[in-house]
């Protein structure tokens, strides 16, 4: 394939799943003629007709709910959700239905329901349309939680979480739509693989979907200044590669995790506790995590200096490194 | 293997009533109208209503200037001046017509695109930018005027109002609410909940549907198979499909919900049968989805020709009063020009500022974090 933009992988992704299987459904508002907000359904709708790309009525709630209902029916929706905020009037279906289901029913029915968020800050725009809630879903059990950071794994990741028997809550950083990358032929990992995307010696950075690109940033900043820092790109956030983050903090012996959401109670507060039991006689400082505010994300006026950008990372870097 | 559909070959789901009365297109005897489109001043039985001309001259004005004020925003985001504006353009009447139904004490549930009744509740017009601006989230005081911040998560004003409402059954005072929200966000849980409650609580709260036709790209035939209104009565309350376009319709009928309501009789559901002529945002392409004609045949409806149309055949107004009108419309352009470019960035420490009430050990400590590490920057770039 060409080069695509992130949005396009998507979208080509999404195609090659209403082509392979019969029973995958798209389902959302604007999905349709107007292929979504962000054009991620461009065109789907025109070639695969109204009853497998649905134009559903405005409410969320309604959507993930009947997207369970078709579930136990066998079919594999694909659920689009507007916007990160407008995710809320469906919370309830999720946690409490979706992703309990297979559990209540002893494994007797699946579901495999995809829900696509475009998610996280830095567009510039109105209220609502730049949350990071990434930590709401990774902490329901019975949730999978993948985010890409690159056109190549928005595609492949895209297809896995489509193929997978449990929900997905995909997350796209919208931030990084337009970011071009050619899609590789196969798929290189495993859907809830991390994946080292810069090598280094002296510390690990630790980041996903809008904040591997500002890691790598710094990353290569830093290297200005003599540190060789390694980026592990996370690409799951439920279940998380353990084993793969493991290997690189006892490598580099430091780590500053790094996400947009608040850092109170985030991610970052996971796996700074995880590796701290898991590599404690290796770690040279504390993990310390760079994120945003215990606010509401700001008005767009000042989100520049809510979110984290590559000076607050290298600030992180270089507390790390002074232990 | 391409698979271009899993539908079994049968009908597609029988609508139940045809797509062109949800539309209303052939509902016309249920619209409600004081004044036609060609500006004919007709009369209604259950809805009569009397204006002094001095009373239509202050309408005009109303839609005049809101409309420009509209105008000003949309071109202040092409300039790059706001981030994002949602224009009213066609649904000034409608808007005008239920605001300067309400009386003071009354209050207002907006969405996000009400500047016309924002305007009637006198609350300044640079205030509504600043969201769009992105220096705040709302940032007027709600009570200064009893219009409530403008809500962008669909439909969840609808049960604010609510309940706002039966805080002023609980007082025994003779208050009433509007509710505003659309087509769209009729499907919401939420609205439905706020009919819900309403209801059971005979809530004085009047719940104002702008059917403007789109909910985005979707248009209503996508949220319902029955007129809008017709919900009402499932739910145990009465509904009325008013003209959107004409301002006096829109005036006079909210005027009788919002009586109804004060005077202990319960919530009422409008729907002001309108159209969004524009795009829903500055963001939003219509050509992707909706026919050129739709849109011009909309505009022989246009909510302000048909009020002048009036006034003049009534020569309820002269030139003199047209242009005045017009001079205070390019005033109140200027001003918003001019305010909007000056209205400074907030300090980022707006971001600590009130996340709480009463002080919080985090927001304190981030604050200070914050602070810190700007200052350690401050000189050195
Ligand atoms: C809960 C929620 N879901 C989705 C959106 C995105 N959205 C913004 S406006 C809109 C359409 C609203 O249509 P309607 O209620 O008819 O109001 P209109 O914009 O036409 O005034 C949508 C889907 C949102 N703001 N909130
Ligand atoms: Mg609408």
């Amino acid at each position: 394939m060409s080069k695509l933009t992130m949005s396009k992988a998507i979208n080509e992704g999404l195609r090659a799943c209403l082509e392979t299987d019969p029973k995958t459904l798209i389902m959302g508002e604007d999905v349709g003629k107007l292929g979504g907000v962000f054009r991620v359904t461009d065109g789907l709708q025109k070639d695969f007709g109204e009853d497998r790309v649905i134009d559903t009525p405005l409410a969320e709630s309604g959507i993930v709910g009947t997207a369970i209902g078709l579930a136990l029916r066998g079919y594999r929706p694909i659920v689009e959700i507007q916007f990160d905020g407008f995710v809320y009037p469906a919370f309830d279906q999720i946690v409490t239905q979706l992703a309990k289901m297979h559990a209540r029913a002893l494994g007797h029915v699946k579901m495999p329901v995809t829900i696509r968020i475009p998610y996280a800050g830095g567009i510039g725009a109105v209220e609502h349309h730049s949350e990071s809630h990434e930590a709401y879903f990774a902490h329901t059990a019975g949730l999978r939680v993948v985010t890409p950071s690159n056109p190549d794994d928005a595609y492949w990741m895209l297809r896995q979480s489509v193929e997978s028997d449990d929900p997905v809550i995909f997350l796209e950083p919208k931030a990084r739509y337009w970011d071009k990358a050619e899609i590789s032929s196969a798929p290189e990992l495993d859907l809830h693989a991390a994946k080292v995307v810069r090598p280094g010696t002296d510390l690990t950075l630790l980041a996903y979907g809008p904040m591997v690109k500002v890691c790598l940033e710094a990353a290569q900043a830093a290297e200005q200044d003599g540190h060789r820092v390694e980026v592990v790109d996370l690409r799951s956030l439920s279940p998380v590669d353990f084993a793969t983050l493991e290997a690189s903090v006892k490598r580099t012996g430091r780590a500053v995790v790094v996400h947009e959401a608040p850092v109170f109670m985030g991610m970052g507060a996971e796996l700074a506790a995880r590796l701290t039991e898991r590599c404690f006689y290796h770690l040279e400082a504390p993990v310390l995590r760079v994120g945003g505010y215990h606010a509401p994300y700001p008005p767009s006026r000042v989100e520049e200096q809510y979110l984290p950008d590559l000076d607050r990372v290298l600030d992180a870097v270089d507390r790390a490194l002074a232990f | 293997m391409t698979v271009k559909s899993t539908a079994r070959a049968r009908k597609k789901a029988s609508p139940g009533v045809p797509d062109s009365l949800a539309t209303g297109k052939d509902a016309p005897a249920e619209l409600v109208q004081l004044l036609t489109p060609e500006g004919e001043r007709v009369e209604h039985p259950d809805y009569p209503l009397t204006v002094t001309p001095e009373e239509l001259r202050s309408l005009y004005r109303d839609l005049v200037l809101v409309r420009r004020f509209d105008a000003e925003a949309t071109a202040l985001q092409r300039q790059g001046e706001l981030g994002l504006w949602a224009s009213l353009l066609g649904q000034e009447a409608a808007q005008v017509g239920s605001g300067r139904a309400m009386r003071e004490k009354d209050y207002a549930f907006p969405t996000y695109r009400e500047h016309g009744v924002a305007w009637c509740r006198g609350v300044d017009p640079l205030n509504l930018l600043g969201m769009f601006r992105g220096v705040n989230h709302g940032g007027w005081d709600p009570n200064e005027k009893n219009f409530h911040l403008y809500t962008i998560v669909i439909g969840s004003q609808t049960l604010h109002a609510t309940g706002y409402a039966m805080g002023i059954t609980k007082d025994g005072a003779d208050d009433a609410v509007i509710a505003y929200f659309g087509d769209g966000a009729s499907s919401q849980g939420d609205v439905n909940e706020a009919f819900t409650f309403a209801s059971v609580y005979n809530a004085p709260v009047v719940f104002f549907c702008q059917n403007n036709q789109w909910a985005i790209s979707e248009p209503t035939t996508t949220q319902t198979r029955i007129p809008l209104y017709r919900r009402a009565s499932g739910f145990g309350f009465p509904g009325v499909r008013v003209d959107g376009n004409d301002v006096l319709a829109c005036l006079a009928v909210t005027r009788w919900a919002l009586d109804r309501a004060r005077s202990g009789s319960g919530p009422v559901l409008i729907e002001a049968f309108t159209y969004r002529m524009g795009a829903h945002t500055t963001s939003d392409d219509p050509t992707r989805y909706r026919a050129n004609e739709e849109t011009e045949a909309w505009k022989a409806k246009d909510p302000i020709s048909r009020l002048k149309a009036h006034l003049e055949r009534e020569q309820l107004a002269d030139e003199e009063f047209f242009a005045a009108v017009e001079a205070e419309s390019e005033t109140l352009g200027l001003r918003v020009r001019e305010g909007v470019r000056s209205m400074p960035d907030p300090d980022a420490t707006l971001i600590f500022d009130h996340v709480y009430a009463e002080p919080h050990a985090l927001v304190a400590e981030e604050r200070a974090e914050y602070v810190a590490y700007a200052e350690s920057f401050e000189g050195g770039e």
